[in-house]
């Protein structure tokens, strides 16, 4: 169970002060798919990365199956079952597809189990176990890997930023596919920071955030067609 | 052999005792253990320090390990290595040298190590340099490595110094013939206020010879590096230098690849970069578990590996 309460996110820089998370109260039950969509800039990616602790609160707090984890560090957090799939992932040189894997799963993963977290993701792990990440792969690869990096290490709340973006149709199939069998098993909370019909599809609550708050957020079904419905034009959701 | 010594040939030679094939092992400026084998031969110089090998023209899946150590502070040990590796043949050369100085005068090995490698032979040579030792004497280590390559040969030099040694001057210079082709490897790490310079020239003379040199370094702490790897062509050839180095604390790194055209049909290329480590790359390994340090440990041994 995840519990954000009145969580805010402030930034100074040199020019402004700003606001990106102006308080956020949500709850998501273990086992449950929440979908966060909004325009760009709203806060998505901060609200994510303040749950995995890359982003400091400036505010409020978050509570991991009853623990605050407010103020821990992103090894504290991830040790204790969050993990989180870069939006753009970064590149290794010298590491390969294999050494992420394991990192990534706490073991040394047999040939056929890392060949299954890639299959998960549409790549091939004879292509691809012994490639290092490094700038020879598309960026729809690294993102893949990425994704299949958050698959092998098996986390209680696996957070996914954008897994769509750069990906083509065939592997994007396979993940949604992915996702929904993890879904449907129970196996993990997933929340998934998404535009796409077909992962809004999959959302037991969808929360849409914008200007630093949640403006609505509702079950996938009751959600989903409004969305679908105000696609066009300015989006009435958000005042 | 001692735990010192032991230890110090596990870390330069990956060996945990005295190697199968040929071998020549030296200490403190003696040679204090030697085989050979059929096809290659080990011969004690008589006009200077070291020793010339003899690797006969068809010999396959040989190997032949050098191993020096130094174990005695104070100690200057200057040794020229001169190997004549046969046509056809195909073999592994592991040469190193590993200092446990635990006194407070500078230990020093110098090593001139000349390579003829015949017509469509192929040599792997492996160079690994290593310090230790608890006392204030330097570890100094300069090699100079000189090769040439006949037509048709194939040479992957693959040299690393990892740790412990407190100042290190290399040249490396390749001459490369007709069709013949080179790789050469280095990868080093310096920390505290250890110094580093790696000069090569690469003569790129035959028409088709291929050169790739990539250099991956680690300064850190106060240390500093300088990479001087000049390549020229003379004829239609293509040569490749990459140079990439990881900064950190305050370490210092100049990085200059040159490359020369003398010919129109030479094809030379180079790169440089030097920089930290990004802070995203330590934050996705934290966010898989690891600690910063675990984080920043990864990314460089894989850098290096």
């Amino acid at each position: 169970m995840l519990q954000i309460r009145d969580l805010h996110v402030h930034v100074r820089t040199d020019k402004e002060d700003l606001d990106i998370l102006k308080g956020i109260d949500l709850s998501v039950e273990s086992g449950k798919l929440v979908v966060i969509t909004g325009p760009n800039g709203g806060g998505k990616t901060t609200l994510a990365k303040a749950i995995m602790g890359i982003v400091p609160a400036s505010g409020g707090t978050i509570l991991l199956n009853g623990e605050d984890i407010t103020h821990k560090s992103v090894t504290e957090r991830a040790r204790l079952g969050i993990s989180y799939g870069f939006q753009q992932p970064p590149r290794f040189k010298g590491i390969k597809v294999a050494d992420l894997l394991n990192v990534a799963s706490g073991k040394e993963l047999s040939r056929d189990e890392c060949c299954s977290y890639l299959t998960k993701v549409g790549l091939c792990a004879n292509d691809y176990l012994d490639r290092e990440v490094d700038a020879s792969l598309s960026g729809g690869e690294v993102k893949r890997i990425e994704i299949a990096t958050i698959l092998a290490r098996r986390s209680g709340l696996m957070i996914y930023d954008e897994p769509e973006a750069g990906i083509d149709l065939w592997s994007f199939s396979k993940l949604t596919e992915t996702f929904k069998t993890i879904h449907e098993t129970n196996d993990a909370t997933l929340m998934i920071i998404s535009h796409q019909e077909r992962i809004l599809q999959l959302a037991d609550l969808i929360v849409l955030v914008s200007d630093g708050r949640i403006q609505r957020s509702g079950p996938g079904e009751e959600i989903f067609p409004e969305i679908m419905n105000q696609t066009e034009g300015q989006c009435p959701l958000v005042s | 052999m001692d735990a010192i010594e032991k230890n110090l040939l596990l870390q330069i030679a990956d060996l945990h005792d005295v190697p199968a094939g040929a071998y020549n092992i030296r200490e403190n400026g003696k040679g204090v253990a030697r085989a050979n084998t059929p096809n290659i031969e080990i011969v004690t110089k008589t006009d200077k320090p070291g020793i010339d090998i003899f690797i006969k023209p068809g010999t396959k899946n040989e190997s032949v390990h050098i191993p020096v150590m130094i174990t005695q502070t104070g100690l200057t040990d200057m040794v020229y290595n001169d190997f004549y590796v046969g046509e056809d043949s195909d073999v592994l050369i592991v040469a190193g040298c590993g200092i446990h100085n635990s006194g407070c005068e500078p230990s020093r090995h110098d090593g001139i190590h000349t390579f003829h490698v015949g017509k469509n032979a192929r040599m792997k040579y492996v160079e690994k340099h290593y310090g230790e030792g608890s006392g204030e004497g330097e570890r100094i280590l300069n090699p100079d490595t000189i090769i040439e390559l006949d037509e048709g040969a194939v040479c992957e030099l693959d040299t690393s110094q990892i740790k412990g040694v407190s100042s290190t001057k290399r040249y490396t210079k390749v001459t490369c013939g007709k069709n013949s082709e080179l790789v050469i490897t280095e990868k080093l790490l310096t920390h505290d206020s250890q110094e580093a310079v790696s000069e090569m020239d690469i003569f790129l003379k035959g028409e088709g010879a291929r050169a790739r040199i990539i250099s991956r370094s680690v300064a850190q702490d106060r240390s500093s590096q300088i990479f001087y790897p000049r390549v020229t062509g003379e004829c239609a050839c293509f040569g490749h230098v990459q140079c990439d180095a990881i900064i950190m604390g305050d370490a210092k790194v100049r990085a200059i690849p040159e490359i020369t055209a003398d010919d129109v049909n030479a094809q030379l290329i180079h790169e440089a970069a030097i920089g930290r480590i990004a802070g995203d790359q330590i934050m996705k390994m934290m966010t898989l578990g690891l600690t910063e340090q675990q984080a920043e440990e990864m990314i460089l041994g894989g850098f290096l590996k």
